[in-house]
């Protein structure tokens, strides 16, 4: 039994720049992905999420390091001799073949039968539900269809790792929502493990089993969504997924994982960290907005009198501005969920911004 | 008629017709009524000092069919069957399928090169696959005699390398021939059939040869998949900008061909010229055309303009 269905060992993807010098579009990547998992590359555009995932698929070779698939060492291995299909972002439907034919494309180059591919083209196409569609040409279709059939073209062979290419990336929201909820059964269903490419951190949030956070051609963290939404590692991390408030400071006393920081401005704040840190470290603490409170609780290690600067209200939430101990600048997240829905407090009152512990992350640049 | 006069009442047709009547006037000038007075003069015979008489007869194109009715062809006394027309007109479509296959073969891989090739070398490439359009055609063809006679460029070439392994070597008989025709045929007419070829190519998605890798076809097959049939456009415009000059062309034929190797194109040409017999050379230059019409017809009914695959 191999141990990962996809394991990139310290990969490096040099590509010749523009004036001759090397530019790294992958630096030093690890990943282990187990079979069966949903697993994202989720960052910013041109961390190198597409050169990862093409890499995998054989499209490009690995400057330094290796790709194994299912602990097979994948070498040159020339991408139509690899266990593993695409869709592309793009779709890549053959526009001279009907659906059927696109759809058949793999299992004929395996060299089929004729007779098993039909009853296997009708079962993908049924998969996908568009079923009857064989003799359509991909023209004929919507983004989202061709889409379905791009995924069905890819999936009927089988393939031991499906990689997708920010599959949804040209869709309309409401499409997108639908399609994720879609691939996600339809990958539970099928039990072949996805790799996922999105910069959509929602999309990855909701898909995903696990996450590798990218940016500038390394992997950050690696985890499941409340992972990486909860315990972010770095700044980067905290910042690119979701929205984060921010509060500088250094290092005063760690008792286990209480971590007393004090904040510029002259303020303390009790945070949690796992690490051990140095007395006067400097260090970032990060706060998501809705663990921040408006009404006093009780218990809230953290307390401070500041002042509302403005107010949004979006329906569910109402989100507030609040500076607070001089210059710091939080926003805090109210559900609204009293029926009268007055808000918590207006523009320009004192309120008690409060925050537990826990809610308190300590970050290491 | 009637219907046509009644829709120039509405303004916008009329406005369309307008619009549209320089190119209308261009057309018929230029195409529409030489094309009538050539198929008038086809029908017509001709007087002793080569003027078109006007009249009503297809005795023109029987003569092309083979009825000579008035010298002997051979032994037999007029009326009798002569098939040197017909030997002629077979010889022309002969060496134009020929000419399209060849350019195709060498062209193909040409341009699938080029558009293979990265992006910033495509333009350099392109430009010297064209750089000899920039010599006069007849120039170009002149070329090819020094190239091939009999103590041509070729024939040094051959005899010294013999020469060198001590081989014996008789100068070959290459100027003069169908063989030397068809040479300078192809070399004139390849860069009308890699273009077209090229923009084909270059225009495929790159991302379809990664889709064919990806479902495991190897180079070969994705080429003959992929590659291949969306290129085919590009052929077919080709071939039909290929084929059509080729059955008319007389240039290629009169330079390499000498007296040897007499095409439609030098028939209708020293009808007009030489044999002042307008009336024949018009029926042929009809004939010419229709054979082209059909073989082209023909040829766009198999394999379509392409254009369902390069709207694509
Ligand atoms: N063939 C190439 N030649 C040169 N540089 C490349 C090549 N492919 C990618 N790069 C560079 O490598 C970096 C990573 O690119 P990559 O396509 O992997 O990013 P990405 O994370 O997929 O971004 P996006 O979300 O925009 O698709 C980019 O800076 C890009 O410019
Ligand atoms: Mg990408």
């Amino acid at each position: 039994m191999p141990q990962f269905a996809v394991e990139l060992r310290d990969v490096v993807k040099r590509f010749p720049g523009p004036s001759g010098e090397e530019v790294y579009a992958v630096k030093h990547v690890s990943l282990q992905i187990h079979d069966g998992e949903f697993f994202s590359l989720l960052g910013p555009s041109g961390c190198g999420k597409t050169t990862s995932l093409r890499m995998i698929a054989g499209f490009e070779l690995p400057t330094t390091g290796a790709v194994m698939i299912h602990d097979r060492h994948m070498g040159e291995t020339p991408p139509f001799q690899r266990p593993v299909n695409t869709v592309f972002q793009n779709y890549a439907l053959f526009p001279h073949m009907t659906v059927g034919e696109n759809v058949a494309f793999g299992l004929e180059m395996k060299r089929v039968p004729k007779t098993d591919i039909a009853p296997r083209v009708t079962e993908a196409l049924r998969m996908v539900r568009l079923p009857g569609m064989e003799k359509r040409k991909p023209k004929q279709l919507s983004g989202g269809q061709q889409q379905r059939i791009a995924l069905a073209r890819a999936l009927i062979n089988r393939p031991e790792v499906l990689l997708l290419d920010e599959p949804l990336g040209a869709l309309d929201l409401k499409l997108r929502k639908e399609m994720q909820l879609e691939l996600k059964t339809l990958q539970r269903e099928v039990g072949i493990t996805f790799i996922y490419v999105t910069h959509d951190q929602e999309e990855a949030l909701t898909m995903s089993d696990r996450i590798a956070v990218m940016s500038g051609g390394e992997v950050l963290q690696v985890g499941g969504a409340a992972d990486i939404y909860e315990r972010p590692n770095c700044r980067f991390v905290a910042d690119f997924i979701g929205e984060t408030n921010f509060l500088r400071g250094t290092v005063k006393e760690q008792k286990g994982k209480t971590t007393v920081v004090e904040v510029d401005g002259g303020i303390t704040v009790r945070a949690e960290s796992e690490n051990s840190l140095a007395h006067g470290q400097s260090v970032t603490i990060a706060v998501r907005p809705e663990k921040i409170h408006l009404r006093p609780t009780s218990g809230a290690a953290n307390a401070f009198a500041g002042r509302v600067e403005d107010l949004v209200y979006i329906g569910t939430d109402t989100h507030y501005g609040v500076r607070f101990a001089g210059d710091h600048r939080v926003r805090v997240r109210e559900q609204n969920t009293d029926s009268a829905s007055t808000p918590l407090a207006r523009v320009g009152d004192e309120v008690t911004v409060s925050f537990a512990e826990a809610a308190a992350r300590v970050l290491v640049e | 008629m009637t219907a046509f006069l009644r829709s120039l009442r509405d303004k916008d047709n009329l406005r369309g017709l307008g619009l549209i009547s320089p190119s209308l006037l261009w057309m018929i000038g230029l195409l529409i009524i030489p094309l009538i007075v050539v198929m008038i003069s086809s029908v017509g015979g001709r007087d002793p000092d080569g003027n078109v008489i006007f009249g009503f007869s297809f005795h023109n194109y029987l003569r092309l069919a083979g009825y000579n009715y008035d010298t002997p062809c051979g032994d037999v006394p007029p009326p009798c069957f002569d098939d040197l027309y017909l030997t002629i007109l077979w010889r022309s479509l002969v060496l134009a399928f020929q000419t399209t296959a060849l350019v195709i073969a060498v062209g193909y891989p040409l341009a699938y090169f080029v558009a293979r090739a990265p992006a910033g070398h495509r333009n350099l490439l392109l430009f010297l696959i064209l750089v000899p359009l920039w010599t006069n055609f007849v120039i170009r063809v002149y070329a090819w005699i020094m190239i091939l006679r009999t103590q041509g460029v070729l024939n040094g070439l051959i005899g010294s390398a013999l020469g060198v392994l001590n081989l014996p070597f008789k100068p070959l008989e290459m100027l003069y021939t169908p063989g030397a025709v068809l040479v300078g045929m192809v070399y004139e007419f390849l860069p009308f059939m890699i273009l077209p070829m090229y923009t084909s190519l270059e225009k495929i998605d790159s991302s379809l040869f990664e889709a064919a890798a990806d479902l495991g076809a190897n180079p070969l097959r994705t080429f003959l998949r992929v590659t291949l049939p969306l290129s085919m456009p590009g052929v077919v415009a080709g071939t039909i900008l290929v084929f059509i000059p080729v059955m008319g062309t007389f240039i290629v034929s009169d330079i390499l061909g000498g007296r040897q190797v007499i095409l439609v194109g030098n028939l209708i040409q020293r009808q007009f010229l030489d044999a002042r017999d307008p009336a024949f050379g018009s029926a042929a230059s009809i004939l010419l055309m229709v054979m082209t019409l059909i073989v082209t017809i023909f040829y766009t009914r198999t394999f379509g303009f392409g254009e369902e695959i390069a709207s694509a």
